[in-house]
């Protein structure tokens, strides 16, 4: 199955292409499948992540470089959104307005940095983007009067988004259509599009570049492609992309804050879920999203559970509580990723294709 | 009698590389330039002492990581970990000996920050070594790897410190001997960051000493500057990294304890933080180079005082553009080592 919308690229065996549509069928149908605003708010979280995930997908699983300044340009399009609301009211010039400034501020930092760090050593990369982030982070922080600080921004969307806004008198398959719900369509859509440009740009001669880069930068130098120049790119584009999943966020959230979209926590879920998922392949970013998204908004709960039942147990009780307490939530992450980096490094995709190969290989 | 002039020159020029003033001229010059933006002449003293005091604890953590990459080729993320473990197990120290720490005598002040630092630096050796064992060892080689791998194990030190201390700051005091500040004519300057220069020269001065004057650290500098030929002389390279890891992660530790009681208050996140400025500072001086990011350490401590005092908003970023303006005149940093 080549589907032209697909830009040609193959998910891999069968298994994996009914995985890959039955999680977008279930995201589509979540809001009428599962009612309540939690399942909903998992369903869109995991449509942005994927996007933010792809991008970032593009410039470490593609163009191998690793960079700690992908939640920066994620929070630059969701303080865009969010402080322009804030300072020109709940108007959709006002959404379009910050969007597009935060497009702009993330191409032009994306483009300096890259420049400078990849001109010199696409190793120093890693470090100078961890710099700028932190640099940046504490900026925003310092800056509350306009970005709200560590409290964040509270703002209202047009009324068309807004969940009192309801657009028949019945219900539609037992679901009231309400403004959040178009709100959620309307992301999903976005999520959508811009997950086959990210599609389209992989697959394209652009995209074969990056590979080749990946594979081999100074062949690929001598071959005549200027190496810098492409990964400049990628970087910009990867900023791009990344920006507007910000956006996004911030728009359905109705809020924005450092801990929604700038901290280092979230840098490291972001690497989770692309070596989860699998890295160098586009279409691991949904199936990376989804686990890690359901797991944070599941996972918490059943460990408070699990926590406060443990502490009711005798001896060992309280050592257990403390191992499996919410709290422990980013150790865990943690020694998950370094057990996936290990022994999972194709992640999901990747593996589902590496035993096609091999059983096509057997044959 | 014109060739052996030639010869004797030679044999000079390989027994003795001539010093590249230069860089160290900079950090001359930025001093310099910094005393007509702040104005005041005695707190341009305050803020000089601050950045080289700053600048030479940044250098006690960073001496090692920059061996650890010249050597072995592996860039550590997770460097982090073992300076906030010894900012810890230092205020644990303090804690325990507190009749010692709080205490106005000198001589037990000092004894309580010997104690403090010798028990950081074995904890960050162990830890080290730990490290290089289950994190670092099994992805020698792959750079993509290295850096996801040592910001996992980054995380997860970081948590386990949560663990053990509480994910909370606590205020770790300098012992009131050496709390306090020195008034010389209108200068006011902190007696603990005089403390802190004279350890930090100290350190310097052993390190560049194992290094120059002993086999092991012959065998390292030549190690760094070409890895196999020092294999292929019939060493363990592999076994002298170990040794230079471990030496680095306890060398951490002990600038874990300085930096605490630098900032005065320590939180499980305060290696990541400084590790951010230890990328910097081993960046500038070149990857490698131990003389390098020792200049570089100074450059960053004076920058970030002078800049925080002068434009507060700017100083975030001044090291950033300290950096850059430094890769624009030398691309490899101050003092590229030979191979790369």
């Amino acid at each position: 199955m080549r589907l032209k919308l697909l830009s040609g690229d193959d998910i891999g065996p069968r298994p994996l292409k009914v995985l890959l549509f039955s999680v977008l069928l279930a995201l589509a149908a979540t809001p009428f499948l599962l009612p309540g605003a939690k399942p909903i708010n998992v369903a869109a979280q995991i449509c942005i992540y994927t996007v933010l995930v792809a991008s970032f997908d593009l410039l470490l699983g593609y163009t191998g470089i690793v960079s700690f300044a992908q939640t920066m340009f994620f929070g630059i399009g969701a303080y865009g959104v969010a402080m322009s609301v804030t300072a020109f009211g709940a108007t959709w010039l006002a959404l379009l307005g910050g969007t597009v400034l935060a497009l702009l501020l993330s191409a032009l930092l994306a483009l300096v940095i890259g420049l400078f760090s990849l001109r010199v050593r696409a190793l120093f990369y890693a470090m100078i983007t961890l710099a700028v982030a932190s640099a940046f982070q504490t900026l925003v922080s310092q800056m509350s009067e306009l970005t709200g600080g560590e409290d964040g921004l509270s703002f209202s969307l047009p009324a068309l988004l807004s969940p009192a806004t309801t657009f028949f008198d019945g219900k539609v398959l037992g679901l009231a259509i309400t403004g959040r719900i178009l709100c959620f369509y309307l992301i999903a859509l976005a999520c959508l599009i811009l997950f086959l440009m990210l599609l389209r740009i992989v697959n394209s001669p652009f995209g074969r570049v990056l590979k080749a880069i990946r594979e081999n930068d100074f062949r690929a130098e001598a071959l005549g492609y200027r190496t810098v120049l492409y990964r400049s790119l990628s970087n910009v584009v990867s900023a791009l992309f990344a920006t507007l999943a910000g956006a996004m966020l911030a728009v359905w959230l109705r809020y924005n804050g450092p801990d929604t979209s700038l901290s280092f926590d979230i840098m490291v879920s972001l690497l989770l879920m692309v070596v989860i998922g699998g890295m160098g392949t586009l279409y691991g970013a949904l199936l990376g999203a989804t686990v890690y998204v359901i797991a944070q908004s599941y996972l918490q709960d059943l460990m408070k559970l699990a926590s406060d039942a443990a502490a009711r147990t005798p001896h060992i009780g309280a050592v257990l509580a403390t191992l499996v307490s919410p709290d422990r939530w980013l150790l865990w992450l943690g020694v998950l990723f370094v057990l996936s980096v290990y022994y999972f490094p194709d992640g999901i995709v990747g593996r589902f294709r590496k035993e096609r190969a091999r059983a096509l290989s057997a044959r | 009698m014109p060739t052996s002039k030639v010869a004797s020159r030679a044999d000079h020029a390989l027994a003795v590389a001539p010093v590249d003033w230069r860089p160290i001229m900079l950090v001359l010059v930025i001093a310099v330039i910094g005393l007509p933006l702040v104005h005041s002449p005695s707190t341009w003293v305050t803020l000089t002492v601050a950045g080289l005091a700053m600048g030479l604890i940044i250098f006690i953590a960073a001496a090692g990581l920059t061996l650890i990459f010249g050597l072995m080729d592996v860039l550590n993320f997770g460097h982090g970990v073992f300076v906030s473990l010894g900012a810890f197990v230092g205020f644990s120290v303090f804690g325990a000996l507190s009749s010692l720490a709080q205490g106005h005598d000198l001589a037990q002040n000092l004894a309580v920050i010997a104690i403090a630092i010798l028990a950081a630096t074995l904890a960050a050796a162990l830890l080290g070594w730990v490290f290089e064992r289950v994190i670092i060892r099994p992805v020698y080689g792959a750079h993509l790897k290295q850096i996801l791998i040592t910001t996992g194990g980054l995380i997860i030190g970081e948590e386990l410190i949560k663990v053990i201390w509480g994910p909370e700051q606590h205020a770790f005091q300098i012992p009131p001997a050496l709390g306090g500040a020195l008034i010389i004519g209108d200068a006011a300057i902190e007696k603990y960051r005089i403390f802190a220069v004279a350890i930090g020269l100290l350190i310097y001065a052993l390190l560049w000493l194992s290094l120059n004057r002993t086999k092991i650290g012959l065998l390292v500098r030549a190690g760094v500057q070409d890895r196999e030929m020092v294999a292929s002389l019939g060493y363990r390279i592999d076994r002298l990294f170990i040794g230079v890891f471990v030496a680095g992660s306890a060398l951490a530790g002990a600038g874990g304890v300085l930096w605490g009681l630098y900032q005065e208050v320590i939180t499980p996140g305060l290696g990541a933080r400084l590790n951010v400025l230890i990328f910097i500072v081993i960046i500038i001086g070149g990857l490698g180079s131990v003389g390098g990011s020792f200049v570089g350490a100074l450059l960053v401590g004076l920058v970030a005082n002078y800049a925080g005092f002068v434009a507060p908003k700017v100083a975030l970023f001044s090291n950033i553009l300290l950096m850059l303006l430094i890769l624009m005149w030398r691309p490899r940093g101050l003092y590229p080592v030979a191979r790369r």
